[in-house]
């Protein structure tokens, strides 16, 4: 379906109609949610430290989606139910809500093995298009995002932003010195477990867009460009939402106007982009990195 | 029926010789056990230097390489090795100013990795019709190993222990006390640049077994049991050997007789042997395993 939506898109007359498809307005209502979401919540994850959280999550994300799927239920279920379950579980397992990579780099092979699993289920099951559900799931199809698919998605991205801006301040305090941060009464490990729910409904989100494997770059690449960019944790916050919106925005309207190249693939393109220009900037090096 | 055409019975002698009765589960089970061999090893020194990321993210860039080889006409082996032992030169060449969860180098490695992943979409859609192939190289394959594969697993394997052996002593210094390593008149920064490279290859090997995205059951698992059990580093180090050897062992034996894939009996495995190494450490009567010393 996406590949017909392309050759059609391909021999239209380009940018000033990009908009005229309704597979366009889809992945730019539901990517634009979650870019915005994924840029937000990984400002914090790289400040916390939890990229690799974040990653085994994704992992997550995909056993979910492959497990709702064999189950013959919808794959946003699997998708939204497995996040949050194991971001919890991450959450009190581990140490303070931080955790420990050996651990989760044991847990997502696990994970990862549930899902392949599951996948010979569905495919067994199903008997049709092989690779393409893993390889959706994998690697996303934004443009595959029917018309109440992407309002879902937007919603639950704009409830995401709303849920880390509000927490945000005592969030910056429990991530920059957890241990003040309690002697003044914030409660850090409940914070620390919620934002890791956050970061599970992100991550399901974010599957639907850019799939399972992809995600942590959204999350951590527009985030830590941002931290290079300045060191005030406002702006910082603003400026990963912005330039994971941008990448997304970039992407799709490059993968539109190229058939050839994955919305996937260019999204991820302009991320690394924009990181290896904010590093190539000389700029912020006043934080204390050490 | 399974995936042989062969089915369980309960005469355990029959059912290992069915096991080897055809060539291409011999070949898996030799390019299985050099590969556990060798990625017990040397994630061993991983969880030791807290590398574990860094090693996933080598891992993931392996699919890449591997779908641009089949792209390009080459053998997808040769695209493991090429990536992985890039990207350990790329990853060596980064700053490395903690020794553990320093953000922004996470972040920059997060975003590598997904690049990679990318990638890897990018040449498996251009090379058109190769959806099934990338679940292959992502989730492992052992059908169909040639004798050329094995031969290429066993030599680099072998070269990848003795090089770890060579360096053994001044490698586990290092790991566990760089700065006094390094007054002690070791090159910890050449000694950490060797290990990332003999990761790459290492992970490059495991990679063609368990898939570029499993390979965490053969690299961590292993070592993360065995640092469980006993402290002691060359205990735990031939423990980990035996239990990667399990992993493989136990996950292509099963593998053979059910329907379902490898790489999730593989990665079952090494996860039921995990929790059995943590539960044993627990047990009433042990000593507790010293603060630092599991993931020291």
């Amino acid at each position: 379906m996406t590949l017909q939506h392309l050759a059609a898109a391909a021999t239209g007359s380009g940018l000033f109609d990009m908009l005229a498809h309704p597979f366009m307005r889809n992945a730019f209502l539901a990517g634009t949610a979650i870019a915005a979401a994924s840029g937000l919540v990984g400002y914090f994850v790289v400040l916390r430290s939890q990229v690799f959280s974040a990653d085994a999550l994704s992992h997550v994300a995909f056993s979910g989606a492959l497990g709702a799927l064999a189950l013959g239920i919808d794959a946003r279920a699997g998708l939204f139910g497995a996040s949050v379950l194991v971001a919890v579980a991450i959450g009190l397992l581990g140490n303070r809500g931080r955790s420990d990579d050996v651990v989760i780099g044991t847990v997502f092979t696990g994970v990862l093995g549930l899902g392949v699993l599951f996948l010979s289920i569905y495919t067994r099951s199903s008997s049709g298009s092989n690779g393409v559900a893993n390889v959706n799931v994998l690697f996303g199809s934004v443009f595959g995002l029917g018309a109440a698919q992407a309002a879902v998605a937007a919603v639950v991205g704009v409830g995401v932003c709303v849920a880390v801006i509000a927490i945000a301040r005592p969030l910056f305090f429990a991530s920059l010195d957890a241990a003040v941060a309690s002697a003044r009464g914030l409660p850090v490990r409940a914070l620390g477990i919620g934002f890791l729910v956050l970061v599970g409904v992100c991550a399901a989100e974010a599957t639907q867009a850019v799939g399972a494997l992809l995600l942590v770059g959204l999350v951590a690449g527009p985030a830590g460009a941002a931290q290079r960019l300045t060191d005030r944790p406002w702006a910082g916050l603003g400026i990963a939402a912005g330039l994971a919106v941008l990448s997304m925005w970039v992407g799709l309207t490059a993968s539109y106007l190229d058939g050839s190249l994955p919305p996937s693939f260019s999204i991820m393109a302009v991320v690394a982009g924009v990181y290896a220009l904010a590093v190539a900037i000389p700029g912020v090096t006043t934080r204390a990195r050490r | 029926m399974t995936m042989a055409g062969v089915d369980l019975t309960w005469n355990i002698a029959r059912d290992v010789n069915n096991l080897f009765a055809y060539h291409f589960m011999v070949n898996a089970f030799r390019a299985g056990t050099a590969v556990a061999v060798v990625a017990a090893v040397v994630g061993w020194f991983m969880v030791l230097r807290e590398e574990t990321f860094a090693g996933h993210t080598l891992s993931v860039v392996g699919f890449p390489g591997a779908a641009g080889a089949v792209w390009l006409g080459l053998s997808a082996s040769l695209g493991f090795f090429a990536f992985c032992v890039t990207a350990a030169l790329f990853i060596a060449a980064l700053p490395r100013r903690t020794r553990r969860g320093f953000s922004e180098e996470s972040a920059v490695i997060g975003t590598l990795q997904a690049f990679a992943l990318a990638c890897g979409l990018l040449f498996a859609s251009l090379y058109a019709g190769f959806l099934n192939g990338v679940t292959a190289l992502l989730f492992g394959n052992f059908l169909g190993i040639t004798n050329g594969q094995v031969a290429t697993l066993v030599i680099t394997a072998a070269v990848c222990v003795v090089v770890v052996a060579l360096v053994y002593r001044p490698l586990v210094f290092a790991s566990v006390d760089p700065d006094v390593a390094t007054a002690r008149g070791i090159r910890a920064r050449a000694l950490s640049v060797l290990f990332l490279v003999v990761l790459g290859v290492a992970v490059a090997a495991a990679a063609q077994i368990t898939g570029a995205l499993l390979v965490f059951a053969l690299l961590v698992v292993p070592a993360a049991a065995a640092q469980a059990v006993t402290a002691r580093p060359a205990a735990s180090l031939a423990l980990a050997v035996g239990f990667g050897l399990a992993i493989a062992w136990i996950g292509l034996a099963i593998a053979y007789y059910s329907p379902y894939p490898v790489g999730f009996w593989i990665s079952a495995v090494a996860l039921a042997i995990y929790s059995a190494a943590r539960l044993f450490a627990r047990s009433p009567g042990r000593r507790p395993v010293p603060a630092g010393s599991r993931v020291a």
